[in-house]
């Protein structure tokens, strides 16, 4: 069965899955990467507007709201985006490590250190310009992340540790870290039954994109995806990478340094997560505290995979999922669905998007142009 | 600080020997079943998913049927309808099983929570516990002993695993499937339904696992049972390094660590309380690092393992 | 984003709040009715916290012109002040109810600035001056409902050893725990009480590994301050200890062992919320009350509990019903020995220096850090 021999159960196998061109590439072209996930995504909708009529909900009644929580308003529209934000950051810090074939499921954890290092930056920093505390800010998030997904990828190449676990267990240990500085060390006598640590200062705070009420972050998160997207794919250190992550052994031959190639990647990982950290605090939340663990990293590695680790289509992948997120709240009040009822249908998502990947090359109005 | 009197300080070890019992076995299924999953060549990380599924579903047909064996069944059974969904996905061409597994997580969870929401408040009849501490005067022996079922088949499947790995045909083909698929291919097995099996049969363990956590300990289903159990027993598999009886005390240090925070409290040791409960994710990861290497493949990694590399 | 979006915007951005629903393409409410939006941090139906406020939420449904919004497992992130902002536009409300203490500042004061003409009702927290005059803060003082539990607790006890597994130490959760302690050395001067704190809201395997561990220490009491006190009353009674519930009435999961509990009593509060609002009367800013208020009350004791048992604690209930007691008075010794309110001064609940309570009373076993 040729199906086994391509099942991606070696590293070369993964490498190959992620490899594969993705737009403009030549097999196939750029119309099977939107064809596909959109056959997916429409499949999914269907499934999800089954299992909604099983418990007496109309799907249509299911798919106009949908549309109209997360597209529907201008209103609608600024709540997608300002959901989507954090997404497309936390989302690269899965994204750039798989290019080399690593799975790193920790963008959680760099979020919570990064957020922890930009507030402390700015509390160190209390009587410094506004925007120098922010650069601060965004220098110390972005570092503190950075070396907390570094981490794993030291783990990784000088222990053998699995970078999957090691980044999972490193969230539950920057969870920990973090309640106990914000909870001891670090917090602020007068945030009595929400345990923070000190203001960063109303001045210090980034505002929204004039006329909306999105913040920055999102701005931030388009440039630093079109900037992951350039050094992946049009920079010699990018290519190295690839080719790395298609064959590491390969990649030795031809002299490359896996082991440094692992920590820079990790590293502007874990500071994509970390910079998502700090815009929590300086555009929302002015503090630190566990309202930070919201679960955004998590949504990032389904935003990383739904985008099939391109640092481009996690742009309008983070959007989608921010509208579906959007939209959870009008299910809540209209239809009377559970709040979990997004998280299935983000997980039906997933599963069909992963397992359309089976579908590439194989259909037949779309392999004209295939050599 | 601490307390007067030097039997408080005994219940500590006391506390994390009855808590090794009691946290440990949700580990235990979870990871001997995943052991098994991944000695065939295919890792599930959607077991957190299974796991939470099997905790609802086992807690609903508990609730609903009055006895809570049938809820047990239900939910392996549940597990294992899971399992299938992961192994017919990762049968596809080109489908990367950790990616699914992740999709299956959160899939499972949502599952669970949409379902579950009307089982929150009815309570369901409990799995029965059994005394062995019956010898002992002191009621926290008699705590620490009063021992559910599952654990006990948990401890007895472990050796009966790794005898029938090593030694019946089934664990020889699943070895082989994981050793090498092409070798599989030759002796005229399909691989992905040796995999398939193996991957029901973990994800049928995961579900009883959930079950003992909705339907013994803590003993009732609600959407914040899981603390990430399903997860990190996968993470357990692999510094087991995929024998059996290394996931059996594997499991039984991780539920001891887990008691270690609370015990601590208990006996007036309050101070940075945060990091004990990290406690065991620590332990995890120390006990990685120290026994991984990266100059050979690990011992007992199957081959085929994407994970391993 | 097309030209008719960004018109859409100017009209949104023109328009006075309350107008704002009509303008958008979805049913709502007709204009004389009361849209009233209910926003919580956990599950509905987690037999705790939020469960009391669906609760409250549920009786005002019987009013006429009322409507209700609910919306649960709503984050601490700006995915709440989302929330707000859609129940106003989309629905078409005008009284806010975001339950948790994590939704209040910043989330709700911005919107309480952006939306000048709503109103928004938070429980738990403490408005100052300083915030907007259309945000209001409540909340109950539960601790008297848990001084009077504590009385029971402190007589029924015989190993004079009681339990508390607590998420946080902050003021809210101290408090509970000290006027527990407080009432029960009233009854028995000798009794202690071993606090375990867990971390977190809702960690069910450490509440119940905690509920274990403070009865092998000998307690035969048990209560708690978590989200939901299902696991920690379960386990506390499969083990065969007595316990005292919170939020709401536990007594079906326990009957035996249920002793009394601390309850809230939103389902006065919101009615009476409900009816200043449609009548045009200002809801206080700054509201609070105990059991003189019934804002909280005392679960019906157990089968357990003695009759001297019964009638302390009702000397003590009649006595803050009346108004006429307080619990906090010096001279107050922490359980670390410091004088944390001398003798001869009075702490009433409205008290703010209670509210930043950040110590334990002597007789309790643990540390706030």
């Amino acid at each position: 069965m040729k199906a086994d021999v391509d099942a991606p159960l070696t590293p070369s196998g993964l490498g190959r899955l992620l490899r594969r061109p993705r737009f403009g590439g030549k097999m196939g072209g750029a119309a099977e990467f939107v064809v596909i996930p959109a056959l997916a995504l429409a499949a999914s909708l269907v499934l999800f507007g089954i299992f909604v009529a099983l418990f007496g909900k109309n799907p249509l009644d299911l798919y106009f709201y949908m549309y109209q929580g997360a597209f529907g308003t201008w209103f609608s529209w600024q709540n997608t985006l300002t959901r989507a934000a954090p997404l497309i950051l936390t989302a690269l810090c899965t994204a750039l490590p798989a290019q080399l074939g690593m799975v790193i499921i920790g963008g959680e954890g760099a979020l919570l250190i990064g957020a922890l290092c930009s507030t402390a930056a700015a509390l160190a920093l209390q009587e410094a310009p506004s925007l120098f505390v922010d650069l601060a800010m965004a220098g110390a998030g972005m570092v503190g992340g950075g070396l907390w997904i570094m981490l794993s990828g030291a783990l990784r190449q000088y222990r053998g540790v699995n970078e999957t676990i090691s980044s999972l267990l490193l969230v539950y240990i920057a969870l920990a870290i973090l309640n106990y500085l914000v909870e001891g060390p670090m917090r602020d006598p007068t945030s009595l039954n929400k345990p923070s640590t000190r203001d960063i200062g109303a001045a210090n705070m980034i505002g929204s994109i004039p006329g909306t009420d999105v913040h920055w972050g999102f701005v931030f998160g388009i440039i630093a995806a079109v900037l992951s997207y350039i050094l992946i794919y049009h920079t010699v250190f990018g290519f190295a990478a690839r080719v790395a992550g298609g064959n590491i052994r390969a990649a030795k031959v031809v002299g490359l340094s896996v082991g440094k190639l692992i920590l820079v990647i990790c590293f502007l990982a874990g500071a994509a997560a970390g910079l998502a950290g700090m815009m929590e605090v300086a555009a929302v939340q002015g503090r630190t505290n566990a309202n930070l663990a919201a679960g955004y990293g998590f949504a990032g590695i389904l935003v990383a995979f739904l985008a099939r680790q391109n640092p481009l289509a996690v742009i309008p992948v983070s959007i989608l999922l921010g509208g579906i997120g959007a939209s959870g709240g009008l299910l809540q009040r209209r239809l009377g669905l559970p709040d979990a009822s997004v998280l299935v249908l983000q997980g039906v998502i997933f599963v069909m998007v992963l397992a359309s990947d089976s579908l590439y090359g194989r259909l037949p109005f779309l392999q004209r142009k295939a050599p | 600080m601490a307390d007067p009197g030097n039997i408080g300080l005994w219940t500590v070890p006391l506390a994390v020997l009855g808590g090794a019992v009691r946290v440990s076995t949700p580990f235990l299924f979870v990871s001997l079943g995943e052991c098994i999953t991944e000695r065939s060549g295919r890792i599930n990380l959607g077991l957190e998913g299974t796991l939470v599924m099997g905790a609802m579903s086992g807690y609903g047909v508990s609730y609903l049927s009055g006895s809570p064996w049938l809820g047990v069944l239900a939910a392996g059974v549940t597990g294992a309808a899971m399992g299938a969904l992961h192994a017919s996905i990762c049968g596809l061409p080109r489908v990367n099983d950790i990616a699914v597994g992740i999709a299956l997580m959160l899939f499972g969870t949502g599952l669970a929570f949409y379902l579950g929401k009307p089982l929150i408040e009815p309570t369901a009849p409990r799995l029965p516990s059994i005394d062995f501490g019956w010898w002992s005067d002191i009621p926290q022996v008699r705590a620490a002993l009063r021992i559910n079922a599952l654990f006990l088949i948990g401890v007895v499947l472990a050796p009966v695993l790794v005898w029938a790995l090593r030694t019946t045909r089934w664990g020889l083909i699943i070895r082989t499937a994981g050793e090498s698929a092409d070798a599989a291919r030759a002796m005229g097995y399909s691989v992905n339904l040796i995999r398939l099996r193996a991957t029901m049969f973990g994800g049928f363990l995961a579900g009883i696992g959930g079950s003992f956590l909705s339907l013994f300990y803590p003993g009732s289903w609600n959407e914040g049972l899981s603390s990430g159990q399903g997860i990190t027993a996968v993470a357990l598999v692999i510094f087991a390094r995929w024998n059996p009886m290394l996931c059996l005390a594997a499991s039984i240090l991780f539920g001891g660590a887990a008691a270690l925070g609370p015990a601590l409290q208990s006996v007036g040791f309050s101070h940075g309380y945060h990091l004990f409960n990290a406690a065991p994710y620590i332990l995890t990861l120390l006990i990685m690092i120290v026994t991984c290497s990266p100059k050979r493949t690990l011992i007992g990694a199957p081959a085929e393992l994407s994970i391993t590399r | 984003m097309n030209l008719d979006k960004i018109s859409r915007r100017r009209v949104l951005q023109g328009t006075a709040a309350l107008t704002l629903g009509t303008a958008l393409p979805l049913k709502r409410a007709a204009a004389a009715d009361t849209t009233v939006g209910f926003i919580y941090v956990g599950s509905r139906d987690d037999y705790g916290y939020n469960q009391a406020h669906a609760a409250g939420a549920a009786a005002l449904k019987s009013m006429p012109g009322v409507k209700i919004v609910e919306e649960e497992k709503v984050p601490e992130t700006e995915a709440v002040e989302k929330t707000m902002e859609s129940m106003i536009n989309l629905d078409g409300a005008t009284l806010l109810f975001p339950t948790s203490f994590g939704y209040y500042n910043p989330h709700m004061i911005k919107m309480a600035l952006k939306y000048p003409k709503l109103r928004f009702e938070h429980c738990g927290g403490l408005w100052t001056d300083k915030d907007p005059k259309n945000a209001g803060s409540y909340f109950g003082y539960i601790d008297e409902a848990q001084h009077v539990s504590g009385i029971v607790a402190g007589r029924m006890t015989k190993s004079g050893k009681l339990g508390f597994v607590a998420a946080k130490p902050i003021p809210q959760v101290l408090r509970n725990i000290n006027s527990f302690t407080m009432g029960a050395r009233l009854a028995n001067p000798k009794v202690t009480l071993q606090v375990i704190f867990t971390g977190d809201w809702s960690m069910p395997v450490k509440e119940a590994e905690s509920t274990n561990s403070l009865i092998d220490q000998g307690v035969d009491v048990i209560t708690c301050h978590v989200d939901g006190p299902k696991t920690v009353v379960e386990n506390a009674a499969r083990r065969g200890a007595m316990v005292c519930g919170y939020h709401v009435n536990q007594a079906v999961l326990a009957p035996q062992a249920y002793l009394s509990g601390a309850e809230w009593n939103w389902e006065v509060l919101y009615p009476r919320f409900v009816k200043m609002f449609t009548s045009g009367e200002t809801i206080p800013n700054f509201y609070r009350g105990g059991l003189k208020e019934e804002i909280v009350k005392v679960s019906p004791y157990g089968p357990m509990v003695s009759a001297e048992a019964r009638k302390h604690a009702d000397e003590v209930k009649a006595a803050l019903t009346a108004g006429t007691y307080v619990i906090f008075k010096g001279p107050l010794v922490d359980n670390k020995g410091k004088t944390v309110i001398a003798g001869g001064v009075s702490r009433g609940q409205t008290d703010p220096e209670l509210e930043k309570m950040d110590y334990l009373v002597e007789g309790v076993i643990g540390a706030t850090s």
